[in-house]
């Protein structure tokens, strides 16, 4: 087993997909040249050529709308956005035609694309640079929505993507990439897309997070301990597809169960997988699923108030507290 | 029918003071009402004119029932009215139309009863389904959960009594026992009938507790009579119930759990402090009006207002909201010489000061014995809404007030 930051073990799965087939190109701003906004590909350029490591203009809806026609053509493109954030330039691109190509033309084309991009706040990069839209994404069928919070599902996830022939949005928290994680040997190890994984085992109630909220789940989990309530964190891991039956199964043991997430709480994706489990494990609740997002503001510019937005440990232990007593 | 008093199910109406076709403004006095404890002035819940009565003089109905409606002369007025209890507020299409019905206090105050207990039980799914599971009976569960929830482990940790309790029932009634053939049966008064009613249920149902303090009045009694010089030209007199009342007013700003109504999961704190004083109608009845907002009444307002109260009591002429407003209750038998007694708590309240008279008594202090004027008062608390030291603390606040009295004074 090897120990790797969030950010080697992605630049590990592209070196591989590099290595294993030449039908994947990387392109984006700043992705050659630059080494990448995020330093994932880091003398990628040097080492695969101009051919395969593109630098685009700035122009989202350009160069993603190149990557789907490339996917299309029978490539097999990694195309970087930046930020998430910058995401809205491409969004038509990527709803409506990533996501769509395949049905719309009757299953003549399809559009293998990996839309590498980086989301979270808390870094004090104010409103327009702050906001989280994995969950708005995990709303549209036809896209797969993946959030990798540890190293091993970064390059699980990763290996499983370069296998899928569905357009895919692969969602790297800002916060995370210097997370560090136990990476397994086996060149054969995946992730299933779809399959949630408990983090923590615990009997008294449920967490559920995806990307940096798994980390603040877990952080709660251990202040938990400290009342004596045994907490269970479990990761999404892929919002799209949605692993609901671990959520049920585990809120079936725990009885109760809180979705945490950074996006502004208002309609946020973490409110239908609520939504899931109360309706799914209703007769085994002892009190109503909790659903935790950030606040409704555009982000703060000044990070001490940006961080007050932005659901930590405490806002967990204060909801579990208040309503259900532990 | 309004409800006028906590417990009134009930009233008489005495007399219509308006007839039909006569106009009518707001807040006019429209009829007589006879409740539990006293005729009182009913005001109009609405203006307009009366276009129809309804329930007759002289007839008991309901609270809820119908009495008449209020409205211009073009409106049609509903055909199907009967002098029976609405279930609820149905007000009628034409919204210019107003109903006597409302089951709420006709003037502010709005107090609240507590709630029914056919209310809805509040259990989590799942402890509903253990319960289903095992046979238990939900409503026999404390909830512990968040505002009173029943959740998982109430259900779990419930251990089931052998037996099926026993309901709980009003007093037997016992038929006259053969020996006492020659006894004198004599019916009683509404007034008589709503103290029995109302004293058995806050026996039976609040579990009460007492704390008795002695209290040095030889401050107090010093400051009275000089009050009462001054206040000589006046005409006016401060009693020692004035001050125990503005005694108490103060120490239950800072005791507000005592100033509250108990509500099974929950605890009402009253803003406003109404403090109720039990009069004895010369032998006839006791009443228990209050003395509105007390928190804002100097003294001398309190000494002015206990009078106008008592006179108002005796002529039956209080107003609603000063039967059923009391949010805290004294009870002083110290005209009596008593020297001491317990109270039953007066619902909806969940404490009731018993007070005994001022007497000169030996006091040791300091190894002296010197003769002091100490008085005995005996706190009764429902113990579902506080505890023994919380009721030590109050009544400790209520001691000191009157042991340095000059703070009631400003």
């Amino acid at each position: 087993m090897a120990e790797l930051t969030l950010r080697d073990a992605i630049s590990l799965g592209l070196r591989e997909a590099m290595d294993n087939d030449p039908r994947v190109i990387i392109m984006g701003e700043d992705v050659g040249a630059y080494n990448g906004a995020y330093v994932v590909t880091k003398g990628f350029l040097e080492e695969y050529g101009e051919s395969r490591i593109i630098d685009t203009p700035i122009s989202e809806a350009g160069f993603v709308g190149a990557g789907i026609g490339a996917a299309m053509a029978g490539l097999k493109p990694v195309v970087e956005i930046m930020t998430i954030n910058f995401s809205l330039m491409a969004s038509d691109q990527i709803i409506n035609n990533a996501a769509k190509i395949h049905y719309m033309s009757g299953g003549q084309y399809s559009a293998p694309i990996i839309i590498r991009t980086v989301t979270g706040g808390g870094a004090g990069l104010a409103a327009t640079h702050s906001q989280s839209f994995e969950g708005f994404y995990a709303t549209i069928p036809g896209l797969k929505v993946l959030t990798p919070a540890f190293p091993d599902d970064a390059l699980g996830l990763l290996r499983t993507a370069f296998k899928d022939n569905n357009p895919i949005l692969y969602c790297e928290h800002a916060l995370l990439y210097n997370v560090r994680g136990e990476i397994p040997d086996d060149s054969s190890f995946e992730v299933p897309f779809g399959k949630a994984k408990t983090r923590r085992n615990g009997s008294d109630i449920t967490l559920v997070g995806y990307g940096r909220s798994v980390h603040t789940a877990l952080l709660a989990a251990e202040k938990l301990q400290e009342r004596n309530v045994d907490a269970e964190v479990i990761d999404l891991r892929t919002l799209r597809p949605l692993d609901i039956q671990t959520l049920i199964e585990s809120t079936q043991k725990t009885h109760r169960c809180v979705v945490i997430e950074e996006t502004w709480a208002t309609g946020g994706f973490g409110s239908y997988v609520a939504y899931e489990i109360q309706k799914n494990a209703f007769d085994d609740l002892d009190g109503p699923v909790l659903h935790i997002g950030g606040l409704d503001v555009p982000a703060p510019y000044a990070r001490n108030l940006e961080i007050m937005t932005i659901p930590n440990e405490q806002w967990i232990l204060d909801a579990v507290e208040k309503e259900f007593g532990l | 029918m309004p409800q006028m008093g906590y417990d009134m199910k009930e009233g008489r109406l005495i007399k219509w003071l308006k007839g039909e076709g006569d106009e009518i403004t707001t807040g006019e006095d429209i009829a007589e009402i006879e409740t539990d404890k006293a005729i009182i002035p009913m005001p109009s819940p609405s203006g307009g004119i009366l276009r129809k009565i309804i329930t007759p003089e002289g007839e008991m109905v309901p609270v809820g029932t119908v009495l008449g409606f209020i409205g211009t002369l073009e409106e049609e007025i509903p055909s199907n009215l009967t002098s029976v209890p609405v279930e609820n507020n149905n007000i009628p299409e034409n919204e210019n139309v107003t109903e006597l019905n409302t089951s709420e206090p006709i003037e502010e105050p709005i107090i609240e009863t507590p709630k029914s207990s056919s209310e809805t039980i509040k259990a989590s799914p799942v402890a509903r389904r253990i319960a289903a599971d095992k046979g238990i009976d939900l409503k026999l569960i404390q909830g512990t959960g968040p505002n009173g929830r029943i959740v998982e482990k109430d259900v779990l940790n419930y251990s089931q009594p052998s037996a099926s309790p026993q309901p709980v029932t009003e007093a037997p009634k016992v038929s006259t026992t053969p020996s006492n053939i020659n006894s004198e049966i004599i019916e009683l008064n509404r007034m008589r009938q709503a103290v029995a009613r109302t004293t058995s249920a806050s026996s039976r149902e609040a579990p009460h507790f007492y704390v008795t303090t002695d209290i040095d009045m030889t401050g107090t009694m010093e400051i009275r009579s000089q009050v009462n010089k001054a206040l000589e030209s006046q005409g006016k007199r401060v009693s020692v119930n004035d001050i125990i009342i503005k005694a108490c007013a103060v120490a239950l700003k800072n005791h507000q759990n005592f100033n509250a109504t108990f509500h099974g999961d929950t605890i009402e704190i009253h803003p406003n402090i109404n403090i109720g004083v039990a009069i004895d109608l010369d032998g006839s009845g006791l009443i228990q009006p209050c003395i509105m907002s007390c928190q804002n009444l100097s003294l001398a307002e309190i000494s002015v207002g206990t009078k106008d109260l008592i006179n108002r009591a005796r002529e039956n002429q209080l107003r609603a909201e000063e039967y059923i407003g009391s949010t805290f209750t004294i009870s002083n038998l110290g005209m009596f010489d008593i020297e001491s007694f317990t109270a039953i708590i007066a619902p909806p309240n969940c404490a009731i000061l018993a007070v005994g008279s001022v007497r000169q008594q030996p006091v040791v202090s300091d190894g002296e014995i010197t003769v002091k004027q100490m008085m005995k008062v005996t706190l009764s608390v429902d113990h579902r809404a506080n505890d023994g030291a919380a009721a030590a603390r109050f009544i400790g606040e209520i001691k000191s007030l009157l042991e340095q009295p000059i703070g009631l004074l400003v």
